[in-house]
């Protein structure tokens, strides 16, 4: 039996993007939360799957579930441990705020290493709310993991490597990567497994301290009680940070303006690798853009 | 796609005010609360817990299980090296619910079942059969457990029970070619093998849904030089344990989703459940009684279907410039499958709280003895489900092959195609009035309720309960008596039908039976409507039907 084998999890609350209305934007282009529902980000579900799977095939292995955001993200937590995770955090403090993937990958690294013997990260290639597969290749440069992106198949399993076949455009790699280990996983990987009746009957009262603040004598009681029903939420102070690294000032990113695009050319087209070809594209590109 | 949430009755029914008693008595007051960690602390986390899982159950239903329907009809199963084979979709359905750890859910939590009532457990049944109405009994055949946990040693239980739990699928093989209805005809034979200190069974079974499971309850005679039920006992056969042939499997009209088939018994090893000569008298009896309330939840949702398939197309398909649902012919079709299928489930789930209630105070009597009162209550709610099991059974399975047929007449010339559902569930249809006893067995049933007055008392009960509902004030209360009026009508006209029926020279059983089901049913969606209004519309028409059909038995009987 592997000695505590720990498995994290990346995972985000993200609007639902499914029948988007109009009052999904604000005027100034950036996205109204409060009018769309949230849902677990898709590919992240693809990535619990898979972590369950190697913590399935390796034994003594848990997996834990980490989530950066309000309140409302520790519906992320419960929603994973119906499907059959251990453990997990709500990592959630306003000094997160305006994080942009620098910011977010640096808060996220730092509450992973609070964790001890994390053999694996898995996380979603992307998010549907900001579409930029740039968290989880940057939370393995700053915990210095080895990274395997856009895997689609676990093909082996061992406790001190993986076995992974990526999706890529023009066809699959199958690749071995050692741990430490952080794997992005693609839509097209396994779907996550339906939640499991007694562990959804087990944790569906599961709350964190911030999500009770009205109710907090409640909530004690309740946790006195069942104390596997008080979820774990950490602040910023919690994951011992750089504290300028945090939120907008840790942010690379500043964003000018957000515009609405309407895509007119539904199908691709050809170029052919000639100079007159390149030069004709040329022409047509500056003809539609400017 | 939820099947759960998408059909508000079914919130409507788990939530009864009856619910409360009935989950507090499931839970012996919530004795494990505490002891487990998914065990509710009162009545309303325990319907809380209901409303989780039936949730789960919907999900599954509608996103795995209505999608593979099809091909799993057209595949269907077959038979490779002695191993039943189901078809891929019945595979992936089975295992998705089997990963969400759904079998076995009434089963105690020390057998790490879920532990919940008889009402969710049909509830599932019928949610299940709307997505595939052939799979929901491979679903329903975990009632065997049911039988294991009631009847069975400890060492049985602890050697199967968790099996079923973790999707060892199961068979209860009681027919055999010259047994069907009259099963005190098995001769399918047990022996005692005192070298090998088990029993051994011998010779053919037929028609055995879910022939190739794992486990299989098998009648059988133990008792050589008999000839009658005296002679039977029950017995658990693991076909790991070697001895069974699948000889072959049927070739059937409909419910390709469970594979039907005929079994060779050789020497098979097996051990008793219970006692000895009471495999039919006392074992399969009960089993039937669930079993036909299975066939009944399998009816409401094979016709909740055919009524969704119906609505839908309806309200798409145009003719002469418009919608055909707005022509009134095609509107009076959908309004009888409506009422039909919203009758067949308010009955379904009153006889299923009587049942889960009665099986509740049996499994009390097993820790401590019960109060007088409790004694009382409990010999009542089992007089009602004996007596309410075979009306519902007869008319939820007569009711659903009607809605399937009017679904298809709905549909015109599409239905007749094979591209459409309806042509499906027209052939899943056909079974429901045959199996776990014909229509005319649930008749024969009935009969007692009827001599022994069970059924004018309880519609004596349910006039009381509506008017304390009238005298503690409802919303729509003016319709309401003007209907509870025609339901006291209804029983004048039943009684003077019942006085002339005597005299009557061919079989009256069935007119009877059928006329106080109408009342029944009136009483129970006027009920309903005190608390929604939405089961008026059903409700008067139920009402309408229901006195035509008495007056037509009344002309019939008194001519």
């Amino acid at each position: 039996m592997a000695k505590e084998f720990q498995i994290v999890v990346l995972a985000k609350q993200v609007p639902d993007t499914h029948d988007v209305g109009k009052e999904a934007m604000n005027a100034d282009g950036t996205v109204n939360r409060a009018a769309l529902p949230t849902v677990f980000n898709p590919e992240d579900l693809n990535a619990l799957e898979m972590a369950l799977q190697v913590r399935d095939a390796i034994p003594g292995a848990k997996v834990f579930v980490l989530s950066m955001g309000p309140a409302k993200a520790a519906d992320i937590i419960r929603e994973s441990l119906y499907r059959g995770a251990d453990d997990g955090a709500v990592l959630s403090d306003r000094r997160f705020a305006g994080s942009d993937t620098l910011a977010t990958s640096y808060a996220l690294s730092c509450a992973i290493k609070k964790l001890d013997n994390v053999r694996l990260v898995f996380c979603g290639r992307q998010a549907i709310d900001g579409d930029t597969a740039q968290v989880g290749p940057q939370v393995a440069e700053k915990l210095n993991f080895q990274q395997v992106t856009y895997a689609e198949k676990l093909m082996g399993v061992s406790e001190d490597k993986l076995t992974i076949c990526r999706r890529l455009e023009q066809g699959i790699e199958i690749v071995e990567a050692p741990m430490p280990l952080l794997v992005t996983v693609g839509g097209t990987a396994p779907e996550c497994r339906f939640r499991i009746a007694n562990r959804m009957l087990q944790y569906y009262k599961a709350v964190m301290p911030s999500e009770v603040k009205e109710n907090a004598e409640a909530a004690e009681q309740l946790w006195n009680e069942r104390p596997y029903l008080k979820l774990k939420e950490w602040n910023a102070d919690d994951v011992n940070p750089e504290m300028d690294r945090l939120g907008l000032n840790g942010s690379a990113t500043k964003v000018k303006q957000i515009e609405n695009v309407v895509l007119l050319k539904k199908e691709n087209v050809n170029v052919e690798p000639k100079a007159e070809a390149i030069e004709q594209m040329w022409r047509d590109l500056q003809g539609v853009v400017f | 796609m939820n099947f759960y949430s998408d059909n508000e009755s079914l919130k409507f029914y788990l939530n009864h005010p009856e619910m409360k008693k009935a989950v507090t008595l499931k839970e012996m007051n919530f004795a494990d609360h505490g002891k487990y960690a998914d065990a509710p602390a009162n009545a309303e986390e325990g319907l809380e817990h209901y409303d989780l899982v039936m949730d789960l159950v919907g999900e599954i239903s509608g996103n795995v299980l209505a999608p593979n329907a099809e091909s799993v009809d057209q595949e269907g199963p077959h038979i490779e090296n002695n191993e039943v084979v189901y078809a891929k979709g019945t595979t992936a359905n089975h295992e998705a619910l089997r990963d969400a750890g759904l079998y076995g859910m009434t089963l105690p939590r020390q057998y790490d079942g879920l532990n919940l009532g008889y009402v969710p457990n049909v509830m599932a049944a019928e949610i299940i059969s709307r997505a595939d109405a052939g799979f929901a009994n491979i679903w329903g055949l975990q009632e065997c457990a049911e039988t294991v946990n009631e009847f069975a040693c400890d060492e049985l239980k602890a050697k199967f029970l968790s099996r079923i739990r973790k999707g060892d699928t199961c068979s209860m093989d009681l027919t055999e070619p010259d047994a069907g209805s009259d099963l005190q005809a098995v001769r399918l034979k047990a022996t005692w093998d005192e070298a090998s200190n088990c029993w051994r069974l011998n010779g053919v079974k037929r028609f055995i849904t879910n022939g190739g499971a794992q486990l299989h309850l098998v009648l059988a005679r133990s008792e050589e030089r008999t000839t009658d039920g005296r002679g039977l006992s029950y017995f658990l056969y693991d076909k790991a344990d070697g001895g069974l042939t699948v000889r072959r499997l049927e070739n059937k009209m409909g419910i390709h989703g469970s594979p039907t088939a005929e079994l060779v018994f050789k020497n098979a090893p097996a051990q008793i459940v219970g006692d000895r000569k009471l495999g039919l008298i006392k074992y399969v009896m009960a089993l039937m009684n669930g079993a036909r309330l299975g066939v009944a939840a399998q009816s409401v949702g094979l016709a909740e279907a055919a009524y969704r398939e119906a609505k839908l197309y309806a309200s798409q398909r145009e003719q002469f410039g418009k919608t055909i649902d707005q022509f009134p012919l095609v509107q009076d079709l959908l309004r009888d499958m409506r009422t039909k299928t919203d009758a067949s489930r308010s009955l379904l789930y009153e006889t299923a709280r009587k049942v889960d209630i009665t099986k509740s105070y049996e499994a009390i009597m097993k820790t401590r003895s019960l109060t007088p009162e409790e004694r009382k209550d409990m010999k009542e709610n089992s007089r009602i489900a004996d007596a309410l099991t075979p009306m519902v059974k007869l008319m939820a399975a007569e009711w659903a092959n009607q809605t399937a047929y009017d679904s298809i007449q709905v549909h015109g010339g599409s239905g007749f195609m094979r591209e459409y559902a309806c042509e499906r569930l027209y052939r899943d249809a056909r079974i429901l009035t045959i199996y776990e006893g014909t229509s005319q067995l649930q008749v024969v049933a009935a009969v007692k309720g009827i001599a022994g007055g069970t059924y004018l008392k309880c519609i004596e009960d349910y006039d009381a309960q509506v008017e304390a509902a009238l005298a503690a004030g409802v919303e729509n209360a003016e319709e309401i008596k003007k209907l509870r009026a025609q339901l006291q009508k209804m029983i004048e006209d039943y009684k003077a039908l019942e006085a002339a029926a005597k005299q009557m020279e061919v079989c009256p059983d069935r007119r009877l039976t059928e006329s106080l089901a109408y009342i029944v049913m009136g009483y129970l969606l006027l009920l309903d409507s005190t608390r929604c209004g939405c089961f008026l519309e059903s409700c008067k028409n139920l009402i309408v039907m229901g006195r035509g059909e008495i007056a037509k038995h009344s002309a019939c009987v008194m001519q």
